[in-house]
């Protein structure tokens, strides 16, 4: 199938997983006053979003997933996304990882499956990477980082045809294929059903260069046209609005792709898992290629070898479970088993040996961060937050 | 005019892929097979007519221990020809040919795959059996295999290349109607839009070409019956052509979204499309030699609700039942009429 299917997952995936932090962390900010216990302040926020934002559009790293590859599967999908996610000072636990990630692949397929035109991926692209920019707006190295994967992207893609597109749709399609996590955003939405299928209308806008259906045309031998007649749709479509602008900048017109969390409240990041949902690959290997990848995309990321401590980092717990007071709660296993919603909450828990651990952290920042404030102020600040609920 | 009947169920969810339905009809048996493909798998079932036994089958593609994303099925469909009925599997690794049943593979034509992935990805789709002995199949390039097929053992021989395509090859079909008396016995084709007709023989001929829209349109799903092609688009329309000369006997704003699947009934010239709008519908075509036109009247919709279907096929020559597949749906769904 698709051979170049990687970077729109990325940009894609990553984009929602931006919307989610970022929702849940302003979520946290119920106090203007920084040293309040617990909170994170717009700086915090801003600075997760610009090393996560930083470490996806890193040059070396786009380029290796703008190279022709097969698409993976969604182990090295998620390791690599949490790789992105630990560029911050954020620690995910693994529960909230895992929940994080079916939140992000179920926005993701609805916009892939209710795309209008194949090519419209590349909107829905465009609209994540539009919200990026704004995201880490006041940190120019940053947003520079982004528009010059915009211009690789626009590079690679515009001379695909709509087959072609239909192709890296079908591909992406098949790696979503029987995943029905039901997310409570949607559900209230109604886009989504109660047996987690989405819902398609039969009604609305037709896609730009198709024609309403319901006209059936008959023509003679010379070309002319002899009759017409219409024919009963079962649907209520109209014709195409305008077509939004592929281009660095401009209307993007449709609105897959945008984020739907910042109109929402901070509960509407539940999910629940329902029996269909499908395990993750079988424990066995990964496939030797698979392993390569994994190995090269890793390498081409900014280095970071905090990862595996996680001894004295901040944890966050994204996705809070009546048995959270334990470290690494197997949170698959207890979602499977609730039939009800999991609440969400970001905790974050202090350590003691946190202060020499921020210090190395401080350290792997590049030299967009430390031009953007004073780190030992931060980190006071930052430690003082970081206490138990 | 149709009703829905009881599903058949699959162990697999389906994968959306054109032509992602395959039906066979076994008369001596009382049997009809379905297959459908499932990222890596095809997924057979075996109903019998009075609607009591079922029977399933699983084929995977080679190499089953790779990276699921490397071994993907394009298509699987059914070729039926004089002297037998064979299944063909067609991945990005390569062709495989089975016996109609799915018991044993009798054989396996390998795609020339580079180490690394080039620009554009490589995999054969569009199937088709063609008068006498032969089966067709496309290829990502462009390219359309020939095999000659023996009427039985495995002594399958590639009997040629034909290179008139310059896209990937979406779909591909018999002239379906069994008059002997039409030229051409073949229609392909590819994701430009364009359309090749062929006439079949140790040396096939390229008798017409139907070039694809002003602007590239894919051209998703093709029949040819009585002469006349009749083309499903991504633009959701569906075009009706006189096979040898190119004219256009009727254009239907059929769809709102991409078609992904027609097919005919040759006896009673019944037509079905279906796509990712949710609706599948049913047409009847009558030609009129004497005046060179062809009618098209629209008689059924039926709309699987949430569901983008990506296979639709009768179950018999008159049209008188149905099959639908769609995407992530793990089902069989058939309509009859009463």
């Amino acid at each position: 199938m698709s051979v170049r299917t990687l970077p729109l997952v990325f940009i894609n995936l990553g984009g929602e997983m931006l919307y989610i932090l970022d929702q849940r962390l302003r979520s946290l900010n119920t106090s203007e006053d920084n040293s309040e216990k617990g909170v994170w302040s717009d700086n915090d926020r801003s600075r997760v979003m610009n090393d996560i934002v930083g470490t996806l559009f890193n040059r070396a790293f786009m380029d290796e997933l703008l190279k022709p590859q097969h698409l993976y599967s969604h182990r090295t999908m998620k390791t690599v996304l949490t790789r992105i996610a630990h560029a911050s000072i954020m620690r995910l636990n693994a529960a909230s990882m895992d929940r994080l990630y079916e939140l992000m692949v179920m926005a993701f397929k609805y916009q892939v499956l209710l795309c209008p035109r194949p090519k419209d991926m590349l909107l829905i692209t465009y609209n994540h990477m539009d919200a990026i920019r704004e995201f880490v707006q006041d940190t120019p190295v940053i947003v520079n980082q982004v528009d010059e994967t915009h211009r690789k992207i626009i590079e690679v893609y515009s001379s695909f045809t709509e087959g072609e597109f239909q192709l890296l749709r079908q591909t992406l399609l098949i790696f979503f294929q029987d995943m029905h996590v039901r997310v409570s955003l949607f559900l209230k939405n109604k886009t989504q059903n109660p047996n987690g299928r989405f819902a398609l209308t039969t009604s609305g806008p037709v896609p730009h260069g198709s024609d309403v259906p319901g006209l059936i045309r008959l023509f003679d031998c010379k070309g002319r046209e002899v009759r017409r007649h219409g024919f009963p749709v079962a649907g209520s479509y109209s014709s195409s609005i305008r077509p939004g602008s592929f281009g660095l900048q401009g209307p993007r017109v449709i609105r897959l792709g945008l984020n739907m969390y910042t109109m929402s409240d901070t509960e509407e990041t539940h999910t629940s898992n329902t029996p269909s949902v499908k395990a993750d690959e079988s424990p066995n290997l990964l496939a030797k290629e698979e392993l390569n990848l994994l190995a090269r995309l890793m390498g081409s990321m900014r280095a970071e070898d905090r990862v595996e401590d996680e001894a004295g980092t901040f944890r966050v717990h994204l996705f809070y479970t009546d048995e959270e007071e334990d470290e690494e709660e197997a949170g698959a296993s207890g979602g499977a088993e609730k039939p009800s919603f999991d609440l969400i909450n970001i905790q974050a828990t202090q350590d003691e040996h946190v202060t020499s651990e921020l210090a190395l952290i401080a350290g792997q920042f590049t030299e967009a961060e430390e031009n953007s404030g004073n780190h030992s102020d931060n980190r006071e600040d930052l430690l003082a937050m970081m206490d138990d609920l | 005019m149709y009703h829905k009947e009881k599903s058949l169920q699959i162990k697999n969810s389906a994968s959306a892929l054109y032509n992602n339905l395959g039906v066979l009809r076994i008369a001596p048996k009382q049997l009809t097979y379905f297959t459908v493909v499932h990222a890596n798998v095809v997924n057979m079932v075996s109903a019998s007519w009075d609607g009591l036994n079922y029977s399933h089958r699983q084929l995977q593609s080679k190499e089953p221990n790779v990276a699921t994303s490397t071994s993907l099925i394009m298509q699987a469909a059914f070729c039926a020809l004089p002297s037998r009925d064979l299944l063909v599997v067609t991945s990005q690794k390569g062709i495989q040919i089975y016996e109609s049943d799915g018991s044993i593979m009798v054989y396996w034509h390998a795609l020339e795959t580079p180490e690394t992935p080039t620009e554009t990805a490589v995999f054969a789709r569009g199937i088709s059996a063609v008068w006498e002995n032969y089966i067709c199949v496309g290829v990502s390039s462009g390219a359309i295999l020939v095999f000659d097929i023996p009427s039985k053992g495995s002594n399958i021989t590639l009997s040629e290349v034909l290179e008139e395509h310059n896209e990937s090859i979406t779909d591909m079909a018999p002239e379906c109607s069994g008059s002997q008396e039409c030229i051409a016995n073949l229609v392909t084709a590819d994701d430009g839009g364009n359309l090749c007709l062929w006439k079949s023989g140790e040396e096939f001929q390229v008798l017409n070409k139907i070039p694809g829209f002003e602007y590239v349109m894919s051209c998703s799903s093709v029949k040819l019956w009585k002469g006349t092609v009749v083309a499903g688009y991504g633009s959701g329309q569906i075009r009706l052509y006189e096979a040898v000369t190119g004219i256009l006997h009727a254009e239907v704003n059929a769809h709102a979204r991409w078609i992904y699947s027609l097919d005919i009934a040759p006896f009673s010239g019944l037509l079905l499309s279906a796509a990712e709008d949710s609706l599948v519908r049913v047409w009847h075509l009558s030609m009129t030699p004497e005046t060179n036109t062809v009618e098209v009247a629209h008689l059924h919709n039926e709309c699987v609700t949430d569901t983008q279907i990506c296979g639709a096929k009768f179950c018999d020559g008159d049209g008188y039942a149905f099959a639908v597949t769609g995407y992530d749906l793990s089902e069989i769904i058939r309509y009859v009429q009463p």
